[in-house]
């Protein structure tokens, strides 16, 4: 097939010095004439390579030429073949190392916009609603299953489960669904209202959802076995902050990327008074680290009025795990980059609020176990840098409640995960894992893929017995 | 949706209210607490559970009116509707057989201590109780603690009730007439600090109920991290009670002072 000429479309996006001040959505997505241009640049290649980089397997090329084909209401039929948070996924997925990393058109030049695609075909369907086919459910069967956590993992196991016809309840301990994709990911990347869409969706598959439970406080595992549920999958994501251990972490000012997040996006800390729970920001804000979170955090701070919102990160540009286009749009915002910069403690005043940070400049060297290279310190390159507010996003580990109130649950005792076989399961007999928890901190698909998995492998454990 | 089953008034700005919530009732133990939501635009805070009717499925919440969220809790009537009650949170106090254990309760802390002080008495622990409160207007729970306390003694700042002085002046009158086994503590900070203080001398454990300002409660956040022995905990998941002696309560002192601006401005509101 000969190869299309035109060049791949731009995501619009809005105008940086308007969107900094705001939490509306950053990027606006193709316009229709734009999702077919770019669905017409898929060569629809036979081996499909791009389906191996996504996690839930999505016939991608399909889905593509449906598009190009104007028929839109069979390519959300056939993403949701495999998954069920096509909105989501087209927003937040780090494409460019998944799906779009194995796009054949890359050795031409630019791959197809995958993503932005797939994002397309999902706010599509919710504009016109009447396109929307009601889910396939097998068989009702008269067996409860437990889903702990609200998070990709845990809604992806529910949604799958549920249609395999078992008798799903989910536990979240929030009050609300999505774990990180609401309480992390702010409004600019992903609405809420997409989020509040997805969950319903997967209500209407049947899933009951209970907020404010917490497993391992509110009910035991033994109580929801107790309950006569006969297996139970557990999504409960990577929620526990990292910090530096650094002098002066706990000075007023000091926040961790979870403390941060939530107070803003979950509580609607930036609508306070209106809403109660208050989030205090400086005017000099340095985050340290450069993933996702990172961005999020420093993005979130230029929007609540920081004059200067710094990253601050030990390795260089190019080691930095957020996603590209991520990393783009905070340096369109005006975000300050510090790179082969390390803080090595925090001095705060007498009424012990952070007033500076200390930190050493780097250079790099041999790479390390990851296989990126070794941040090393320069002598005497120490230097203090006046902030008021610091917010630590060097990443976080499995949230270790579960394990703690569970003795037979094997955990590695490096990492805190769970540990799980190749059926998902843990070292309990119906207890499955997948996503964070046994990951560490990971992605969105990769947690739904984990989930489809755990469901797949539930469903045969349940035949069985 | 938790509607409010009973409400009655303590104090001047002291309110108990029976809140169902079946599934918190189910395994709740001493020392336990609550996060509520009241609302959509509510924040979320941290109440202990003073007492669980499993029969009825209620939880016992006091509580004492201090900035916008209390006061918004304190002006719900009975009959009312709270949308989120996430719970038990915490780890349970310790239950065990140790001898004489004196519970020090400042303001609404005493009503925090209610459950703890009735299973160490059902363990065959003497118990005494200091209640400890600016005036005697503010003094509860002082008919309720009589039944199951071996003793209590109640402190006023401004001698209106009771012995005039601080809880530290009554748990010094009780350690000098007999063999005190183990303290626990709940109320203002500096009044655990002092108290911490008072028992360390005579090698007392003494036990602390840290109210650091929590936000998830699930050990998620780390708003409510607490310098114990030089390490950083968690008191929502590794608390709320810990060794008095390990904990850096100057610390706790000034965060808990970190939104003070914003709390005064969302009483404005
Ligand atoms: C700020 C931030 C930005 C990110 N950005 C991206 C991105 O752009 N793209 C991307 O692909 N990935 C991103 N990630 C990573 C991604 O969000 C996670 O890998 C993913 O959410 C993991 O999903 P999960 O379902 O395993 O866990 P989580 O999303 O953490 O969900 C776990 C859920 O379980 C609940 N829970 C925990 N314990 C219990 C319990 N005991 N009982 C009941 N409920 C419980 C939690 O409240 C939570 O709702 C980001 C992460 C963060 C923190
Ligand atoms: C484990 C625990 C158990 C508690 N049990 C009780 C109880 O049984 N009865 C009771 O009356 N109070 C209890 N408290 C304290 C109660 O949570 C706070 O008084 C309340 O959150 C104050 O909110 P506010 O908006 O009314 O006051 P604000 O004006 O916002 O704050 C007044 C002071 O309360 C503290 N505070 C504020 N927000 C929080 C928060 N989210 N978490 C903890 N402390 C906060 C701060 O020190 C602050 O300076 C408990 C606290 C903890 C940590
Ligand atoms: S789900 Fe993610 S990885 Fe899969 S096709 Fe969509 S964007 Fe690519």
């Amino acid at each position: 097939m000969a190869i299309n000429k035109t060049p791949r479309q731009e995501i619009p996006a809005r105008n940086p010095e308007e969107r900094n001040k705001d939490f509306k959505e950053v990027s606006l997505g193709f316009t229709e004439e734009q999702a077919v241009l770019e669905a017409q640049r898929c060569i629809a290649c036979k081996k499909k390579p791009c389906c191996n980089g996504c996690p839930v397997e999505i016939d991608i090329p399909e889905f593509i030429k449906l598009v190009a084909k104007k028929d839109y209401k069979g390519a959300i039929q056939k993403i949701k073949e495999k998954n069920n948070l096509p909105a989501i996924c087209g927003r937040v997925c780090p494409q460019e190392t998944q799906c779009e990393a194995l796009c054949t058109l890359i050795a031409k030049g630019q791959p197809v916009a995958i993503g932005a695609l797939e994002r397309f075909v999902a706010d599509r369907e919710a504009e016109h609603p009447g396109s929307k086919e009601p889910p396939v459910i097998k068989e009702k069967k008269d067996i409860k299953v437990a889903v702990v956590g609200a998070g990709p993992a845990g809604l992806t196991a529910a949604a799958d489960l549920a249609r395999y016809g078992y008798k799903v309840t989910l536990f979240e301990s929030l009050s609300a669904s999505g774990g990180v994709l609401r309480y992390g990911i702010p409004e600019f990347r992903l609405p809420k209202a997409i989020l509040d869409r997805e969950t319903e969706y997967i209500k209407s598959l049947g899933v009951e959802i209970k907020y404010n439970i917490l497993i391992g406080r509110t009910f035991s595992i033994a109580d929801l076995f107790k309950d006569g549920y006969k297996a139970i999958f557990l999504g409960t994501g990577a929620g526990l902050p990292y910090f530096l251990g650094i002098p002066g972490e706990n000075l007023n000012g000091v926040y961790s990327a979870n403390e941060f997040l939530t107070r803003v996006n979950l509580m609607h800390a930036y609508e306070f008074p209106k809403y109660k729970t208050p989030v205090k920001i400086g005017e000099r804000v340095a985050v340290v680290g450069a993933g996702n979170t990172a961005m999020d955090c420093v993005r979130v701070a230029k929007r609540l009025g920081a004059k200067d919102a710094i990253i601050v990160y030990r390795r260089s540009e190019a080691e930095a795990p957020a996603r590209r286009a991520e990393l783009e749009h905070a340096k369109e915002e005006r975000i300050e980059f510090r790179f082969l910069t390390a803080p090595i403690k925090i001095e705060g005043n007498e009424k012990g609020e952070v007033k500076s940070m200390t930190c050493l400049k780097m250079e790099l060297g041999e790479p390390d176990a990851s296989g990126r290279r070794r941040p090393v310190p320069i002598k005497g390159s120490e230097y203090e840098m006046p902030v008021d507010t610091v917010i630590i996003a060097v990443g976080q580990g499995p949230n270790p409640l579960i394990a703690h109130t569970t003795k037979e649950l094997a955990v590695d005792e490096k990492s805190g995960e769970l540990k799980i076989d190749e059926n998902c399961m843990t070292s309990i007999k119906g207890i499955f894992a997948g996503g964070d928890i046994t990951t560490g901190e990971g992605t969105v698909i990769a947690a739904m893929g984990a989930g489809k998995k755990a469901a797949a492998a539930i469903d045969k454990f349940l035949k069985k017995k | 949706m938790h509607k409010i089953a009973e409400k009655k008034q303590l104090a001047d700005t002291i309110t108990l209210m029976k809140v169902e919530a079946p599934m918190v009732v189910r395994e709740a133990k001493p020392g336990q607490f609550v996060v509520v939501r009241l609302d959509e635009f509510a924040e979320r805070i941290p109440l202990t559970i003073c007492d669980a009717d499993k029969a009825r499925g209620t939880v016992t919440l006091i509580i004492q009116q201090l900035g916008r969220s209390t006061k918004d809790l304190c002006a719900l009537k009975a009959g009312d509707q709270i949308r989120d009650i996430l719970g038990p949170l915490g780890n349970p106090t310790e239950i065990e057989k140790f001898g004489t254990v004196v519970i020090i309760g400042g303001g609404v802390g005493a009503a925090e201590l209610y459950t703890a002080a009735k299973a160490l008495k059902e363990k065959g622990n003497k118990v005494i109780t200091i209640i400890g409160a600016r005036n005697k207007s503010l003094i509860i729970l002082e008919d309720e603690f009589k039944p199951i306390a071996d003793e209590v003694l109640i402190t006023t700042d401004d001698g209106s009730y009771g012995i005039k002085g601080f809880v530290t002046d009554a748990l010094k009158k009780v350690i000098s007439e007999q063999k005190v086994d183990r303290v626990i503590c709940c109320g203002p900070i500096p009044m655990m600090k002092a108290v911490t203080m008072t028992a360390k001398p005579h090698n007392i454990p003494a036990i602390v109920s840290l109210n650091a300002i929590l936000l998830d409660a699930t050990g998620m956040c780390g708003s409510c991290r607490c310098t114990i022995e030089g390490k950083t905990k968690f008191s929502c998941v590794d608390g709320p009670e810990f060794d008095g002696y390990k904990v850096d309560f100057d610390e706790l002192m000034a965060r808990n002072k970190r939104f003070l601006d914003e709390e005064r401005r969302a009483l404005e509101v």
